[in-house]
């Protein structure tokens, strides 16, 4: 559906996309996900045609798009500030592609209603853009950019500005209606949650070149990098030297999956991975911090950097208690 | 950018090169030393000495006391606004004459200030600042109002919540915002000020001269080309000057703003401070604006056999004015009406096309041009009305006996206001509004109807109220070139003003009177259509 081939954008020396290859297929739903800055935004700029690329190209349906012009790309875009236009009502937004590509107005008004009766604002059409709340918009504007059912559907974090709750029941609403619809998305965020809720493929970019990509499981399981890791929340990470089943590290031996080769590498240990033991690594706990159906727990070893554990509610202790931690093999990855 | 290019090549390069050449030339050869015989001349340099401290100083004094008005009218909602706003730019188009005359009866001699407490300022350059008040006070008002309107309040209430006062919160944030708009004012006031005819020549005496006033001395008065030419291009690089440095300075300011509607932002004054500020600005109205103007009107009235009607009687026939007119000056209304139409359409279209290529494009040369636009109103209008006469009269282009040279020259001095307003207004329109609509299938031309026009149709209409006034008022330029069975206003005007006598002074102020409520009418209908097409937001 989508292939982009070593699209190279440059902003003032710095490259904000650096030959980056990409391809989404039919019903795919891609996130890429990446801190700001990542150059992700212009990712979708170029898809657009909004950006013009400085090298590299952009295949729609197999067609390269140089030179098309943005308004004849047949792709939608979901504004990360919405971008409703305050001189028009709901309806009026919601129409507007519609009314670009000649649809007639009987068709036009009830396929509006139909589209903010699945975004869940049936009847808003008279309503003025600018008295909806964020939510609101946020459904209005992608009502606007489902209506003229666009063959690729892209969004610029799409959930950024909503409160929790609603984003989360966004994410599961969302993820039903694109399936529903066969959409083919391709969705930009900085929201790990986000992305592996919504996405069948993850994309992580860093500096304008993609650190790594694979399924929200592959990308959860086996970090690439760590900065991958990092960016993640994962920050046990320690420099390790593999010899055998076993790293050394300044925390003490870790143990590491069959086949790991060996020499210097990072190790990554999932905080589920740090369990307290009667005999292990001497840590003292310097933080802790209520999640809900978990304590995370910020541990001070001897030696290297702070560690992060998970505990459970009934059984985690204070801050300033002194204890003993073990690593399971499970959770430990390794990092190049 | 090409439509306004070639308008601007052909109708204002084209003549003004004409008559500087033939300034310039004796028989077929350059002669610029008399560039350098009349700059050294000590009296051109007092006049131009005098032309810009007295413009500069009628800018400041029109800003200070136009920015509370322009606040008043954006912020404030009360009853009779809409006349009221209307009634503050009749000055603008009174023709000049006019507007120096009524200041005469207020304050020269025999005036009103003269016989309430003996106090006369004409012949004093305090006249000739606060007439340059009264008739750019709108100039202010219009232009940085307009844009004040829909600047959202919440980001002056963001400024006070992060501890700014009330001053330092306008000082920081609504003042940076409206630099564009203040700029594009003080500019256009700037010019006008400096180019000033009417009001120097009445109300200025023998003391003061502009170089506009010089220019039409020499050009009419005692028929030296060359020196009018000169005069021309001094002026012409005076202005230039000017257009630089005010274009180096706006071009950092103007960033993306957010624009809300107008209507929302306006509310009822509150509070003792409000309404303090409400009434300063109406009493400042009334004796600066509304004064003079009511003065004029009561002269209408004051015939032969006392209050009455007499004026206006005389002016429906063409017989009793001793051979001044071949037509009832009656009839001249719908002439103004017409050329200011088809004036403001040609405005419209040309500045329209122009504002939206600079908005589009960058660069130097787009600049270069940005600049070009402003210069008609640098210009001697004298220069620009002679220069259509001498330059338009021959094959391909012999305009001289059609109806449109009229539209034509006051087009001229309409298209600068259009840019100057839709500009700020049109850069401030956010682009991804622009990229919104192209994602959905919108292409440049159709974005540019559906995003941009809805959004700065309000700017729109001041543009064309702007340059419909103009037009109106337009005499400098008309008075060479319209037929004379087919005067305007202004021009019917001055001619029953050059005319001795009780009743050709009488039906003069009869008929500015009528200028007036024409103008007044039409920009209440403008405000109409304007009120309209907001009410879609």
């Amino acid at each position: 559906m989508l292939r982009l081939d070593g699209v190279t954008v440059g902003f003032g020396g710095r490259a904000a996309l650096d030959a980056v290859d990409l391809d989404v297929a039919e019903h795919e739903i891609v996130c890429v996900l990446g801190p700001s800055g990542s150059g992700k935004s212009t990712l979708l700029r170029v898809v657009a045609g909004l950006q013009r690329a400085d090298a590299g190209q952009v295949y729609l349906a197999g067609k390269d798009q140089s030179g098309v012009p943005v308004h004849r790309r047949g792709v939608g875009l979901m504004f990360q500030d919405h971008q409703l236009f305050p001189q028009r009502d709901v309806g009026g937004n919601v129409a507007f592609g519609l009314r670009m590509r000649g649809v007639a107005r009987a068709e036009a008004e009830r396929k509006v209603a139909g589209l903010l009766d699945l975004v869940g604002l049936p009847g808003a059409q008279r309503r003025a853009v600018a008295a909806l709340s964020g939510g609101e918009q946020q459904r209005v504007a992608l009502a606007r950019a489902l209506a003229p059912e666009p063959r690729l559907l892209m969004l610029d974090e799409p959930l950024g500005q909503l409160d929790r709750t609603l984003r989360e029941r966004l994410v599961v609403e969302l993820r039903g209606l694109f399936g529903r619809l066969g959409t083919t998305v391709l969705a930009v965020t900085h929201d790990q949650g986000e992305a592996f809720a919504l996405a069948d493929r993850v994309v992580v970019m860093r500096d304008g070149r993609i650190a790594q990509a694979g399924s929200p499981l592959e990308v959860w399981q086996r970090p690439a990098s760590e900065f991958v890791a990092r960016f993640l929340g994962f920050d046990n990470v320690v420099e390790a030297k593999v010899r055998g089943e076993r790293a050394e590290t300044v925390w003490g031996g870790i143990p590491v999956p069959t086949g790991t080769p060996e020499g210097a590498c990072r190790v990554l240990v999932r905080p589920a991975g740090v369990r307290f033991a009667s005999e292990g690594l001497p840590c003292v706990v310097s933080g802790r911090t209520f999640r809900g159906d978990h304590v995370a727990l910020t541990l001070r070893p001897e030696a290297g950097p702070e560690l992060e554990a998970a505990a459970a509610l009934q059984t985690a202790p204070g801050v300033g208690e002194r204890m003993r931690v073990a690593f399971d093999a499970a959770e430990v990855v390794v990092l190049p | 950018m090409a439509l306004p290019l070639a308008f601007f090549a052909v109708f204002f390069a084209y003549p003004v090169a004409s008559i500087v050449s033939r300034g310039l030339k004796d028989g077929g050869q350059w002669r610029f030393g008399r560039i350098g015989e009349v700059i050294t001349d000590p009296h051109i340099g007092h006049v131009l000495w005098f032309t810009t401290w007295q413009a500069a100083a009628s800018t400041a004094l029109t800003l200070a006391c136009g920015l509370p008005g322009a606040y008043v009218f954006a912020r404030f909602d009360f009853p009779g606004k809409r006349l009221l706003r209307a009634v503050v730019t009749v000055p603008f188009v009174l023709p000049t004459v006019v507007a120096g005359s009524a200041f005469l009866a207020l304050l020269g001699h025999g005036g009103l200030l003269d016989e309430l407490w003996g106090v006369r300022l004409d012949t004093t350059v305090w006249a000739i600042l606060l007439a340059h008040v009264f008739f750019n006070y709108a100039v202010v008002v219009r232009t940085v109002g307009g844009l004040w309107a829909q600047l959202d309040p919440r980001q002056e209430e963001a400024a006070r919540v992060l501890g700014a006062g009330r001053l330092a919160a306008w000082w920081r944030v609504t003042l940076p915002a409206l630099g564009p708009a203040v700029a594009a004012a003080g500019l256009m006031v700037f010019l006008f000020t400096f180019t000033s005819f009417g009001v120097v020549q009445i109300l200025g005496g023998p003391r003061y001269a502009t170089l506009e006033v010089e220019i039409y001395q020499q050009t009419a008065q005692l028929l030296d080309l060359p020196t009018a030419a000169v005069l021309t291009l001094v002026q012409f690089a005076a202005v230039g000057v000017l257009l630089a440095v005010h274009a180096r300075t706006v071009r950092r300011r103007e960033a993306t703003l957010r624009l809300v509607d107008a209507a929302r932002t306006a509310r009822r004054p509150q509070g003792a401070g409000q309404w303090a500020l409400l009434a300063s600005v109406l009493v400042f109205i009334t004796l600066l604006i509304l004064l003079p103007l009511a003065v004029l009107v009561l002269r209408s009235f004051d015939g032969p056999d006392g209050y009455g009607l007499a004026f206006y009687r005389a002016l429906a026939s063409a017989g009793d004015n001793g051979g001044t007119f071949v037509v009832a000056p009656l009839e001249t209304i719908g002439n103004s009406l017409a050329y200011g139409l088809a004036a403001t359409a040609i405005a419209v279209v040309v500045g329209g096309l122009a504002a939206a290529a600079l908005t589009r494009r960058e660069g130097r040369l787009v600049r270069g041009f940005d600049a070009l636009l402003m210069l008609p109103l640098g210009t001697s209008a004298v220069t620009v009305g002679f220069g259509f006469l001498i330059a338009l009269d021959e094959p391909p282009l012999d305009l001289r006996t059609s109806w449109i040279l009229v539209p034509l020259a006051q087009a001229l001095v309409g298209v600068p206001f259009v840019v100057r307003t839709m500009l700020p207004v049109l850069r401030a329109v956010d682009a991804r509004l622009r990229e919104a609509a192209a994602v959905l299938g919108a292409s440049p031309l159709r974005a540019w109807r559906e995003v941009d026009l809805p959004l700065v149709g309000r700017a729109l209409g001041v543009a064309a109220g702007f340059a419909f006034a103009v037009s109106l008022g337009e005499f400098g330029a008309t008075v060479f070139i319209a037929r004379p069975d087919s005067p305007t206003l202004p021009v019917a005007v001055a001619r029953l003003l050059g005319r001795p006598g009780e009743l050709n002074y009488g039906q003069a102020m009869a008929l500015s009177t009528i200028l007036m409520l024409v103008c007044a009418a039409a920009l209440l209908v403008l405000e109409r259509v304007r009120t309209d097409r907001t009410g879609e937001f």
